[in-house]
């Protein structure tokens, strides 16, 4: 058995962060957890992409169509590493946009959010408003958390919901754990609805 | 919990989630290390941040050197004093310490030394992908390659007792996809320190005169033999049987992709897994080609592996078909995955590939390049160059730039970037540029560049009399390996207060007299600054001095407070000079319903530097407090 998870977002929008709070997750859950992560160059802005294997993997990197989730922090970024998933494989997107720079100096304009979602027909594909979420919930910057819980609540998820939130109070002093649980159990039901 | 503690959990058997440069510093401090130093390079900077928040804890010494060659030199003289070192780097940074580098294997070691090169394969954040593999062979140094983060802190002990046995460095190859790969690693026993050392004086062993170094010559490569014979021994090398006469031979982060391609095409193939690669192993590979009709060579980059395996099936008369990037099916440029492994073992086994990637519908995307920080003060930096270029009318200048996210300035709208080749380049080039030509250069360097490798150039510029612009770009920091300190700051390796060089008095005392330090977000005097400079024949020096937006920003979160900026569009005429000309990363373009389109910052991503308020000519960016 094993579970392919690409996290997909913009620098800045935590996704190092939340991903290795599910390798964590699955540490604690007693299963083998491969992830990889790229580092370098300036931090905020530009691509961000994590893989993961949960499960008896060796490699770090998921294949092409060995994605079974891909969880997208931001709708264009999620798109673009489609490739990895298979026809099946759950997306579940924040449909927040990121504008690069390069649409705004007048290249390729970004597209119509609901013509990238329209792309992804045959997978299953769950949106939700994370940004908007978060900012409600009085911090932008917890929009990964509120995607852990979208991530958590999908059906093909491996792990159970107490290991994330367990992993969630590892990585944040106990004075920010109300906020981040607030958060991880808004995506949750933002996926549920 | 402070920041890395889990890392000193005197607790062997626990497992941890951890990158592969924090399973490093696990490990040397499995092996008892004494003594580390580094120059910060991705993919490596993260073993230095680990060792930044712990050394003093752990009680050794550790230092943020000021290039890669003084920290190999400060280790080797650790290691000569009986103390086990570790030194690391980048792939590139061998390159700067190489003269140290190959003068270590000559004069030995005494305590474990362990020389770090952390490969770049695919160039995720370097300028090349060079295999530092062909380092071992080039000094006759010992090699081992782990393949993931509990081998990364495995390999880690071994290396030092390796090092100790032979008197000889050891290097110790990772690549990206190790470094910064995650896993679950299990703990041993935390090693003893040695305290302080001792170094017994004895110049006939430590100085390589012509006459010493004739004989240590010999001596080498008789420790180069005895060397052989433990590889050939040696556990880091073993095979996974799993039935048929294939046979596939591959070290590193390769062998992961190997053994779950063979799993999942189900292949019966027998893998060879080399873990201590130089000397090359010779009895165990000579004996798994006989044993098999086939044998396939899997590794990144240089045919390291694959030549020395077809050197030895000559040299024993050993006739078996013998595949990898000799003959064309594996590639030699960028780093492989599952895709590549599963590719090339199907062509070379004849096997039908099923793709079942999905194909999404195609749409056009803007991409979506790395770029400077909002609020990074490089970004008015690079804008007050180009106004200034514009304003004289200057069209051709020569713009040499440096290693660090200021490189990013290579993009549009200020393509700041002509010309670069590695650390410390920009004023050598400069200079060279000033002499062949008639056109203005302005050369771009980040202060931990500068006292890296620019000073010797700069020196260089001032005694040859060039006429340039030198440009000092000091955000108080080494800021695109993660915010290390350099000796411009008054903090060091342990994280004590140290004495820190001021840059300005430092070029002054080169002789250079015209000197200007500003501040980059006071847009206006900057600009002035450049076309003062550009005017001024011979050499200029300007030192654009703001802290690093990424530590502004973490300060005022932590003191909870936050402000952003936003449009007022009443007062807002789109004219662009925002959006197109300072282009930050936060401002951005959107047509409103009304089908207009109007320029819009996100709040998100806005830090409040304000600087887009300040060259708004019509006031219409406006503070708005958050907290």
């Amino acid at each position: 058995m094993k579970t392919g998870i690409v996290f997909a977002g913009v620098g800045g929008q935590g996704v190092l962060t939340a991903s290795s709070i599910i390798g964590v997750a699955a540490l604690k859950a007693g299963v083998n957890v491969t992830m990889s992560e790229v580092h370098g160059m300036a931090q905020r802005g530009g691509i961000v992409v994590t893989e993961m294997n949960i499960g008896d993997v060796h490699s770090t990197l998921v294949g092409n169509g060995e994605a079974d989730i891909i969880v997208g922090f931001e709708p264009v970024e999620a798109y673009r590493v489609l490739h990895k998933a298979h026809p099946g494989s759950s997306v579940v997107v924040n449909t927040e946009p990121i504008v690069p720079i390069t649409a705004s100096l007048g290249k390729a304009k970004y597209p119509d959010v609901n013509e990238v979602l329209d792309a992804m027909d045959g997978l299953n594909v769950y949106t939700l408003e994370a940004t908007e979420i978060a900012r409600e919930l009085g911090n932008v910057i917890t929009m990964n958390i509120v995607m852990l819980g979208a991530l958590t609540a999908l059906p093909d998820f491996p792990l159970g919901r107490e290991y994330v939130i367990a992993a969630i109070k590892d990585k944040f002093p106990p004075r920010y754990h109300d906020i981040n649980v607030r958060a991880f159990e808004l995506g949750e039901q933002a996926i549920k609805k | 919990m402070p920041k890395y503690e889990n890392i000193l959990a005197d607790e062997p058997g626990r497992k941890e989630f951890l990158l592969g440069n924090e399973a490093i510093v696990r490990g040397a401090l499995e092996a008892g290390v004494d003594f580390a130093s580094t120059y910060p390079g991705t993919p490596s900077s993260e073993i230095g941040n680990v060792l930044f928040y712990i050394s003093k804890k752990a009680g050794l010494y550790f230092e943020f050197s000021t290039n890669e060659k003084v920290a190999m030199e400060t280790s080797a003289a650790a290691s000569a004093s009986g103390l086990r070192a570790l030194v690391f780097f980048k792939h590139v940074g061998l390159n700067v310490a190489a003269d140290a580098f190959m003068s270590t294997a000559y004069v030995g070691t005494n305590g474990g030394l362990v020389v770090l090169t952390a490969d770049d394969p695919s160039m995720h954040s370097s300028q090349n992908e060079q295999d530092n593999r062909l380092y071992s062979m080039l000094a006759n140094i010992p090699m081992v390659e782990p393949s993931s983060p509990q081998e990364m802190k495995d390999f880690m002990k071994g290396a030092f007792e390796l090092s100790e046995k032979l008197k000889l460095p050891v290097l110790f190859r990772t690549t990206t996809r190790v470094n910064h790969a995650r896993g679950i690693v299990e703990y041993g026993e935390l090693g003893k320190k040695r305290g302080k050392g001792y170094f017994e004086k004895d110049p006939n062993k430590y100085v390589p005169v012509p006459e010493n170094a004739r004989r240590m010559h010999r001596e080498l490569l008789e420790k180069m033999e005895k060397a052989k014979e433990l590889a050939n021994s040696s556990s880091l090398n073993r095979i996974e049987l799993h039935g048929g006469k294939i046979g596939i031979i591959t070290s590193g982060v390769s062998y992961n992709y190997v053994a779950d391609v063979v799993k999942s095409l189900g292949i019966d193939a027998n893998i060879l897994k080399l873990g201590f690669t130089h000397p090359f192993p010779d009895n165990i590979v000579k004996e798994f080609i006989s044993s098999v009709d086939k044998v396939i060579v899997v590794e990144e980059l240089e045919p390291y592996l694959e030549e020395n395996t077809r050197v030895l099936a000559q040299m024993h008369n050993i006739n078996v078909p013998i595949y990898g990037k000799l003959d064309g099916y594996f590639p030699r440029a960028y780093e492989y995955n599952v895709d590549v492994v599963k590719t090339a073992l199907g062509k070379i086994l004849g096997l039908n590939i099923r793709d079942n990637s999905y194909k999404a519908k195609e749409i056009e995307l803007p991409s979506r390049p790395p770029v400077l920080c909002p609020g990074c003060p490089h970004r008015a930096t690079y804008y007050a160059a180009m106004m200034a270029l514009r304003q004289l009318k200057i069209k051709d200048a020569i713009i040499t730039t440096d290693i660090g996210c200021y490189t990013l300035g290579i993009q549009k709208p200020y393509e700041m970037a002509d010309y670069l080749l590695c650390m410390g380049s920009s004023i050598g080039a400069a200079v060279g540029f000033s002499k062949a030509t008639d056109q203005k250069v302005i050369g771009f360097v980040g202060d931990s560049t500068f006292f890296h490798a620019a000073i010797p150039g700069l020196i260089d510029a001032y005694h040859n009399n060039a006429n340039l612009v030198y440009v000092i770009l000091d955000n108080r920091t080494t800021a695109m390996t993660g915010h290390q300190p350099h000796p411009g700051l008054p903090m060091n390796g342990m994280g004590e207060k140290a004495p820190y060089v001021d840059i300005e008095k430092l070029v002054r005392g080169i002789g250079i007299d015209w000197v200007r330090t500003v501040d980059p977000y006071n847009v206006q005097e900057t600009i002035k600054a450049f076309k003062d400079a550009l005017k001024h024949d011979g050499i200029s020096v300007i030192i654009s001095k703001r802290e690093c937006a990424l530590l502004w920003d973490a300060r005022r979160r932590k003191q909870n407070e936050w402000w952003v900026y936003e449009i007022n569009q009443d007062k807002c005429t789109q004219c662009g000079l925002c959006s197109d000309w300072l282009a930050c990363a936060a401002i951005f373009k959107k047509v409103d319903e009304d089908g207009k389109e109007r320029v819009y910052i996100n709040d998100a991503l806005c830090d409040g530097c304000g600087v887009c308020a300040t060259i708004c000519p019509f006031n219409a960016i406006e503070k708005k407090v958050i907290r």
